[in-house]
């Protein structure tokens, strides 16, 4: 179960990556498509849309359940990554390379809010007790 | 309810070294995928399968009055049970034409019949039919069979398969139809199911079946757990009992009119009842039109009013969402719905099910 170290996470299982020109790269860790199981939908956000940190932007459903992905900071979204619409499960066999979707961040501070993999590590033993 | 409370199969070690991921299903810890629920419901309509069904209770009746007894007791008729080895498909009813069970019956011999039936209704079924026999037929020895394991084997390959490993049951089970079963050297091997593909469901000693698991995945066969069997299942429109009917609806409230034998004068438990009231809703098959996937509860509507998801999920074998749901009688094939899906209404037409069997897609889809 790699965690990589170079990520930073969201409470609520989203990863975050941060590039070199600024934007922000998303998509969702292995411990979420692990508990949702094959994942048969997802539902990116619409390019150009803003969100705010913790706003609902996306839907992964899979073969047991629906989850919401939430905007893990505040911005607009520069990117979609579309291959996912025919084959979602290429989040269940490479969540960290299967990204969801790239957001121009609006205020680069909330990402001092973001887990790192130590406190997503914990997160994520605590939850299964 | 912690693990350790859980009932486990003969099988549960390899499904441990198999890396499966396990769950309590109806008080048993039992394997749900092996890795991808999806790749194994693939593998059963293209090639082979093997299911750990060993939660399922195998109870047998024996006895002279045997048959009689089961003709007053099913709403199907055992005396469509000719040849030995036949088999059908009936519920189990209660007074007031609900349902208890569904079940498969075997005809092993003019006195001893099998039932096996669903693991969460086992102690319940065994209770209920122990009562009718106390107060009917004193001389049938009701017996659980708790000594037996039992593997399903399905897929267009899973025969070739099993008698690779299996060389000596050839002879005696490749003649075999569907609905037939026989028995040899300890073993019961039965053309049944639960995926719409052919294939064997074998029922024998804890120390055989593991022996059969382990030289069917020495094989190559592919382990398969409860999330592809559901899938499988609801492709094959075959009902689930807990999902698409229990105790306060009748059969034919759930598209099982069929397996109930009226026409004779035979009496059995919940006849008068079903004679008494007709019904007044159907089941149909649901075909989700918009993105989606259609889950038990959801609220439908039609037409002729409300009705509501019996059971729902994502169909690989057709790349989208299916249901069977409960709906007014009028509702009729080609009907629009809506169906109240996370929120939103989403649009979803009334199609003849099974959707997939024998591993073909055999409803049209529309694109979406």
């Amino acid at each position: 179960m790699q965690l990589p170290a170079e990520l930073k996470y969201t409470d609520t299982h989203e990863w975050l990556r941060q590039e070199g020109d600024g934007t922000v790269t998303v998509g969702i860790t292995w411990h979420a498509q692990d508990r949702l199981g094959d994942l048969v939908y997802v539902e990116n956000p619409v390019r150009g849309k803003a969100f705010r940190k913790g706003e609902e932007c996306g839907v992964v459903e899979s073969v047991k359940a629906a989850a919401d992905i939430y905007a893990p900071i505040s911005g607009e979204v520069v990117a979609v990554n579309d291959e996912l619409t025919g084959s979602p499960e290429k989040i269940n066999q490479e969540p960290y390379q299967a990204w969801m979707f790239k957001l121009k961040p609006s205020d680069p501070s909330e990402l001092q809010t973001l887990l790192d993999a130590a406190a997503y590590q914990k997160l994520i033993e605590a939850e299964s007790h | 309810m912690s693990t350790a409370d859980l009932k486990r199969t003969p099988l549960f070690e390899e499904h441990r070294r198999a890396n499966a991921r396990m769950v309590d299903f109806a008080g048993w810890e039992m394997p749900v995928h092996y890795g991808s629920q999806i790749e194994e419901h693939h593998h059963v309509r293209r090639d082979a399968g093997i299911f750990d069904v060993s939660h399922m209770l195998v109870i047998d009746l024996e006895g002279e009055a045997a048959k009689e007894f089961l003709r007053g007791a099913l709403a199907n008729d055992v005396a469509r049970l000719k040849l030995p080895g036949q088999a059908l498909y009936s519920c189990l009813l209660n007074e007031s034409g609900g349902v208890l069970d569904d079940l498969i019956v075997y005809g092993l011999s003019p006195e001893r019949l099998r039932l096996v039936v669903n693991a969460a209704t086992a102690q319940k079924d065994l209770a209920w039919l122990t009562a009718l026999r106390d107060r009917f037929a004193r001389a049938i020895e009701v017996r659980p069979r708790r000594d037996l394991a039992m593997i399903a084997i399905q897929g267009p390959a899973a025969r070739a398969r099993f008698w690779e490993v299996r060389k000596p049951a050839r002879a005696a089970t490749s003649a075999l139809k569907t609905f037939e079963g026989v028995a040899l050297a300890g073993q019961f091997v039965a053309r049944t199911g639960y995926t719409g593909e052919d294939g064997f469901e074998v029922m024998s000693s804890a120390d055989e079946i593991v022996a059969l698991w382990r030289d069917l995945r020495g094989a190559g066969v592919a382990a398969c757990g409860l999330g592809a069997r559901d899938t499988l299942r609801l492709e094959a429109g075959m009902n689930l009992y807990g999902q698409d009917m229990d105790e306060s609806v009748t059969p034919m409230e759930s598209g099982l009119g069929w397996s109930v034998d009226l026409s004779s004068e035979r009496e059995f438990v919940g006849r008068q009842a079903l004679l008494a009231s007709p019904p007044h809703n159907r089941l149909a098959g649901l075909l989700l039109l918009d993105k989606g996937v259609l889950r038990s509860h959801q609220l439908v509507r039609t037409g002729h009013g409300e009705g509501s998801v019996t059971s729902g999920g994502f169909s690989p074998t057709l790349g989208r969402s299916i249901a069977l749901a409960r709906v007014p009688l009028r509702v009729a094939l080609g009907d629009g719905v809506e169906v109240h899906v996370r929120d939103k209404w989403l649009a979803a037409k009334v199609v003849k099910y099974p959707f997939a069997r024998m591993g073909k897609i055999l409803i049209e889809l529309a694109p979406t």
